[in-house]
């Protein structure tokens, strides 16, 4: 990249926001996954305007622009493999205003979603989406890839809570989605078209997001099965029953162990699963009720043991422990491949029992956990990449995991979005139609494809 | 990377086992300030792979990141995979030191950290400054406002220092006050004794007076933190030996000390010299008798004093102390049980102070920020006293209250205590 730019950059967001020492473009150079590749030049806007300029220089000189935040993310969608800039959105991590009345936050894309709960919950309000990345991941993140996490289930994905976007075109100029309102049906839903966009047709620099009042109570049960399938089929039998908990995880045995090695929680290590499930609300009476209403069909169900957390700091151990399964599986292997597919949730035992059936075909363990409530797993394949057998095999193991989840009426991605990983499987999800129309879409936004290139559609 | 072969360097797992879920972004003082990944622990990490596989060259921009973190360990305690950037950033500072060594940390931290004899000396014009009334005329004629804001601040570091070092005043063999039951090991600490040495003295009076018999051997050494801190591992080594030669002669159960760092520190000997077989099990053996002040008090019937000291007061983790040895609980315990204590817990209590040792010096600018998040903590627990078992959080508090003009006092836990014993009746 030539100085030029580096001084033009400089101009627009003053020196201490342009970074390109070697050592900047390192670390600038990943993200969750094992993928990297080193940007030119990395900035660090503060405002809106700064993106603007930013992006009217990139798109003048057609230099790639990645929007990064945190980069927690699972897909590669923030690695930059074109080079150019990768615009680090951190430091616009401004709560601009809680409107209490209307309960809406109106925040800059780069806050971190925990402090942005912190600041509303003080207000008694609530932000509902949780991925497991809340500490570690921005908003503006969350939104470009639509979150997900437990709390789904009663609550639904990050999408569902946002209002208005301000946004950033691919030429410099700043659109503003939606607005202060619930209902809004005027023209087409431009917010929804860039949540999940994961930063290919516009920058997200402001979000104004739905918030909700603070349920007062939960209590969270932890429920041991002798059986995995056992466990798959109480999650639909407690839905049917008309509880809706807030959250009902699912962990496999080997999941449990990775938990117990890394926090010592003494969780029990002869169980085939676990359901984590957690009832909220603003009525102790009938949270309290629904929790042990789902205990009562858990055991109907064949579980061998149901324990309630008796106080807040027990819950929050077992969240604690769930937040962390992902990155503690990196214990038992040097590797490991996560993938988040989800399927109906009648499907769900079907699906689990299909998983344990590609791990034993290969010989390499896929270990289960997940969002069993709203049909979103985790899948996790362990192997050493080292091993050139081993890494043919997981790449066979992969599509067949998302083989299943289409064949069983699901999809590739819940939650974390596809970035560069899930672009191979993408005409098969989609078919071509609707991959046609996706490529016009992008077209439209971004006729000379500066806005994270080669990310989720296929060339 | 020929050369790389012959230094002692960190083993592959130690960063090879980074999966990038960037849970350290979180809790890292230093990233919180910048929101910048080159400030964080993960990149730190990602820095150290690459310049131990020669991707990048070990520059002198990389080795700065190094030196960049604060070493609070708030990474090492929440990395799920069992990572430990901070520590990495040490050892890449000691893979500098082999490469490219710096005369000046030779001087420093060889020829007077490591002799008490001269540390004292290097303190006699901070003694003369107070002693000659010139710090009152600094602050009376307003001089201090007139200092850059560097030197101000390293100014309202010191604390009041006493006029004779206590190494000279404290005897080799403090008797205890009625029975003997425990012989004691007291392990002065340079900073903590040289610059709050009335706090050692109290940490004498209450062990004494809880049936201790405290041996002060006078040859100790620097602990090596400093020279840790520095990249000059092969100090730590060399002070270490020293620390725990000295401990055999003397006999006693248990080695006490006043001060976090230290503490943390002694208690890693074992570690250090795991693989020397002359020394091994002698460091092993050394480390196990070491104990803060506050754990030790915790592990005897401590006689509750019966005097009052009517305060609030508020408590700040040393990351020395709460991180590297879990001790955490014991010192509020201490201040729990004085009546008259109303304790306030400090939000954000266990977050890096931004001292670090010397950060306020070299990182000037980012020991500020870290230290305004602290200070802003503490102004709102309207605390009179902030307790905190550390020499260094204390400079640090104490620097970061005369900046925001608040009226509170620094204080070792084990101050209160004594105090509360001064307090009783007929004492």
């Amino acid at each position: 990249m030539e100085q030029s730019i580096f001084t033009e950059l400089e101009k627009i967001v003053g020196k201490a926001g342009v970074l390109h020492t070697p050592e900047d473009l390192a670390v600038y150079s990943y993200d969750g996954t094992f993928e990297e590749h080193c940007p030119d030049v990395v900035v660090l806007p503060e405002s809106t305007e700064q993106v603007s300029q930013v992006i009217k220089l990139a798109a003048s000189h057609r230099i790639p622009v990645v929007t990064r935040g945190m980069a927690s993310g699972l897909t590669a969608a923030s690695v930059p493999f074109s080079g150019g800039i990768t615009l680090s959105m951190t430091r616009m991590n401004k709560l601009l205003e809680i409107d209490e009345v209307n309960a809406i936050a109106h925040v800059q894309a780069g806050i971190i979603t925990s402090d942005l709960q912190e600041a509303v919950e003080k207000k008694n309000l609530f932000y509902p989406p949780d991925p497991s990345s809340i500490r570690h991941s921005t908003i503006g993140g969350n939104i470009a890839c639509n979150a997900g996490g437990p709390r789904c289930l009663k609550y639904g994905v990050t999408g569902d809570y946002v209002l208005g976007l301000t946004v950033v075109l691919a030429d410099g100029r700043v659109l503003k989605t939606g607005g202060k309102v619930i209902k809004d049906v005027v023209g087409f839903d431009l917010t929804a078209l860039f949540t999940g966009s994961e930063g290919t047709l516009g920058v997200i620099t402001e979000a104004l997001l739905r918030l909700t009042a603070k349920p007062a109570y939960a209590r969270t049960a932890l429920v041991e099965f002798a059986s995995l399938p056992d466990a798959c089929k109480t999650v639909n039998a407690i839905i049917r029953a008309g509880i809706v908990p807030a959250t009902l995880e699912l962990m496999d045995h080997t999941a449990i162990s990775c938990i117990e090695d890394a926090m010592h929680l003494g969780l029990p290590l002869d169980v085939e699963a676990i359901l984590l499930i957690e009832a909220d609300g603003t009525n102790l009476a009938t949270v309290t009720y629904e929790i042990e209403s789902a205990a009562e069909i858990c055991r109907n169900q064949g579980a061998r043991n149901v324990r309630v957390a008796k106080d807040e700091a027990e819950r929050a151990s077992l969240w604690k422990a769930r937040r962390s399964v992902s990155p503690a599986l990196a214990r038992k292997a040097p590797n490991k491949l996560g993938e988040d597919i989800t399927v109906p949730r009648s499907a769900i035992p079907e699906a689990v029992k299909r998983l344990k059936e590609v791990s034993a075909k290969y010989g390499l363990p896929i270990v289960i956990f997940g969002h069993a409530g709203d049909g979103n797993l985790h899948p996790n394949i362990l192997f050493d990449k080292r091993d050139p057998e081993q890494w043919a095999k997981v790449e066979k193991m992969v599509a067949e995991e998302f083989a299943i989840a289409l064949e069983l009426g699901g999809t590739l991605s819940g939650e974390h979005g596809v970035g560069t990983l899930k672009r191979p499987y993408m005409e098969r999800a989609l078919g071509t139609i609707s991959l046609g129309i996706q490529k016009q879409i992008k077209h439209v936004f971004d006729p000379f494809n500066i806005l994270n290139p080669g990310k989720v559609l296929p060339d | 990377m020929t050369q790389n072969n012959a230094l002692i360097k960190p083993e592959e797992n130690e960063y090879l086992n980074c999966i990038r879920c960037g849970l350290c972004l979180a809790v890292c003082p230093t990233y919180h300030e910048y929101n910048n990944e080159t400030a964080s622990p993960r990149g730190r990490v990602a820095l150290a792979r690459k310049g131990l596989e020669g991707e990048l060259e070990l520059s002198p921009n990389l080795i700065e990141q190094m030196y960049a973190c604060f070493d609070c360990m708030a990474c090492n305690d929440i990395c799920p995979v069992g990572i430990r950037p901070a520590d990495l950033a040490l050892e890449m500072r000691h893979v500098q030191e082999q490469l490219h060594p710096a005369v000046w940390k030779d001087n420093l931290f060889s020829k007077v950290v490591g002799k008490p004899g001269r540390m004292e000396l290097a303190t006699l014009p901070l003694r003369l400054y107070q002693m000659l009334g010139i710090r009152r005329l600094v602050y009376a004629l307003g001089i201090r406002r007139l200092m850059p804001e560097k030197l101000r601040d390293l100014e309202s570091m010191l604390p009041h220092l006493p006029q004779r070092p206590i190494r000279q005043i404290l005897p080799e063999v403090t008797p205890a006050k009625k029975e003997s039951l425990y012989q004691v090991g007291f392990f002065l600490g340079c900073a903590q004794s040289l610059m709050f040495s009335d706090q050692s003295l109290a940490t004498v009076r209450v062990l004494a007076r809880n049936g201790c018999t405290v041996i002060t051997p006078k040859d100790t050494v620097c602990c090596g933190m400093p020279a840790e801190g520095y990249g000059r591992h092969d100090l730590v080594i060399k002070q270490a030996k020293q620390n725990i030669a000295l401990f055999e002669k003397a006999d006693v159960e248990t080695i006490v000390t006043d001060c976090a760092t230290c503490g943390s520190k002694l208690k890693e000997y074992g570690q250090i010299l795991a693989e020397d077989s002359e020394w091994a099990e002698r460091a092993a053996q050394f480390s196990k008798k070491v104990k803060d002040i506050s754990e030790f008090l915790m592990t005897i019937p401590l006689e509750k004093p019966t005097g009052h000291v009517d305060a609030r007061i508020t408590y700040h983790d040393p990351c020395h102390l709460r991180r590297a040895q879990g001790v955490w609980k014991e010192p509020r315990a201490i201040l729990g049980m004085i009546d008259g204590v109303e304790f306030v817990e400090l939000p954000e209590s266990d977050t890096c102070c931004g001292s670090a040792g010397s950060q306020l010096i070299t990182h000037h600018d980012t020991s500020v920020k870290v230290m305004d998040r602290k200070v802003n903590n503490l102004e709102s627990t309207h605390a009179d006293f902030i307790a905190s078992g550390c020499p260094g959080c204390q400079m640090q508090l104490n620097v970061g209250i005369r900046r925001h003009g608040l009226n509170v006092k620094v204080v070792h836990p084990i101050e209160m205590l004594d105090q509360a014993y001064n307090n009783e009746e007929g004492a």
